[in-house]
């Protein structure tokens, strides 16, 4: 996301705008003829599901990998000869890979466009743009007061969101407990462009004072001790009565699979975005493809 | 001795001038080998290298100084060393006669010389890829990673390849 301008990622919220009838269903034929290939070395169910979705709702196909155990990739192929291979058969490619910068390096080898759907703990540029979509669309870009709570050491979403929204100069609170506190070198970068960034481990102190709540998980497996984590795991729970105080128009936002950061009774309250976050992820995917295989904007 | 107890300093130079060739003169104290290094003539070379290492150096305090003869080293392999050696001057000997005098500047961009530190990057696995790092600022010295984006300022000397 680094290397995204403001009016770039303005031009792909607008194409997404404009495609979202055809993602709600709407016969659409702007890439008829065209296939897309989804190289996924990593499991994931909603960013699969929803480029594949936005593949085929603009008359496209596509074609899988499938897994990876009885591939050529399982022969030791290196993913530079991969995606040699597959851009032949594709018109772009949709990427995932445990591996930091695969993305790049498939991209230099490819002969078709190449998205990138997630490099490890690296980058998730896709889920970043859907976030933007949903924030401008659901509350506002201009002037936000944003808090990003959670895992902001190891969390990818939140690294890139917290860049772009610094192209928007939004006003950025971070919650998370100490030891999962987001890195100095991306504290330091937002910094430097201005960004207004404040810290805290206690959710109650900003809750209600906040444009957008975006939730993340924190993972069990990143406290040694059981009783240290549930600890933390209440403290950053999403509960009806911790919202009675909130902004009438507070939108509440998760990348999703939650676990326990938001109680099911929040789904019912005005303030729940997130299965909403996840649907845009089809017209932003559209706008993406469109705009790499479909011809531009 | 001198009559006060201290050494006397030698007078005569500690290596002889080369006839043609290359002297990389001002590199920091302790890093000549690294600079080596860098330069690819650190394993089996037929080239005639001499290395000074931590001499008094008004400038730098202890500097090292690389002296590589019957060899021109071109600016672009030259240059890299300014990762670790930013005050380095090279100096280009022909009949001993120094022809060339210049300071090393780092590139924009450096290829297959500092590996990643990032053990999850993809240019730290088999791929047919060299290590690729933008720079991004020279002093101190910063750089990227273009895969990873993962940076790298301490230390460098311990990532060289």
């Amino acid at each position: 996301m680094r290397e995204f301008s403001r009016e770039e990622i303005d031009s792909v919220l607008d194409l997404a705008a404009s495609l979202e009838t055809h993602a709600r269903g709407k016969k659409s034929d702007i890439l008829a003829g065209k296939s897309l290939a989804l190289l996924f070395f990593e499991p994931s169910t909603r960013t699969r599901m929803s480029f594949e979705t936005a593949m085929k709702r603009l008359g496209g196909s596509v074609i899988n990998l499938g897994p990876a155990e009885g591939s050529s990739i399982s022969k030791g192929e290196s993913l530079a000869d991969t995606v040699r291979v597959i851009g032949g058969y594709a018109d772009a490619i949709v990427i995932r890979h445990p591996k930091e910068g695969s993305a790049r390096l498939a991209s230099e080898f490819s002969p078709v466009p190449v998205l990138n759907a997630g490099d490890g703990a690296g980058h998730h540029p896709t889920q970043t743009l859907l976030d933007l979509y949903t924030i401008r669309k659901e509350s506002r870009l201009e002037d936000l007061s944003i808090a990003l709570v959670g895992d902001l050491k190891y969390g990818r979403t939140v690294h890139s969101l917290a860049y772009a929204l610094s192209l928007y100069g939004a006003d950025i609170t971070l919650v998370s407990p100490p030891t999962l506190r987001m890195p100095e070198p991306i504290k330091a970068d937002l910094f430097s462009k201005g960004t207004v960034v404040r810290e805290t481990c206690d959710l109650g102190e900003v809750i209600n004072e906040v444009d957008v709540l975006y939730m993340t998980r924190i993972q069990r497996e990143r406290f040694p001790d059981p009783v240290e984590y549930s600890k933390v795991a209440r403290s950053y729970r999403i509960t009806p009565e911790s919202l009675m105080g909130a902004k009438r128009n507070l939108i509440i936002m998760h990348p999703l699979p939650r676990v326990d950061e938001i109680a099911p009774s929040v789904d019912e309250t005005p303030h729940a975005r997130y299965f909403q976050q996840s649907f845009y992820g089809v017209p932003v995917r559209m706008a993406l493809l469109k705009m790499l295989i479909g011809g531009g904007a | 001795m001198v009559e006060n107890g201290q050494r006397e300093e030698p007078r005569e130079l500690r290596v002889k001038p080369i006839r043609n060739g290359t002297v990389i003169d001002h590199i920091a104290g302790g890093q000549a080998l690294n600079v080596l290094k860098i330069l690819g003539i650190a394993g089996a070379t037929d080239a005639t290298v001499s290395v000074v290492m931590n001499v008094e150096s008004g400038k730098l305090g202890k500097k090292d100084i690389v002296k590589v003869e019957d060899r021109e080293l071109k600016e672009e392999e030259v240059n890299r060393i300014a990762l670790i050696a930013p005050a380095a001057t090279i100096n280009i000997i022909r009949d001993y006669e120094v022809v060339e005098k210049s300071r090393v500047d780092l590139p924009e961009e450096i290829v297959g010389v500092v590996r990643c530190q990032n053990p999850s990057c993809i240019s730290n696995t088999s791929e047919p890829i060299r290590s690729r790092m933008r720079v991004k600022a020279k002093n101190p010295v910063l750089l990227r990673c273009i895969y990873c984006e993962q940076p790298l300022t301490d230390k460098i000397a311990d990532y060289l390849i």
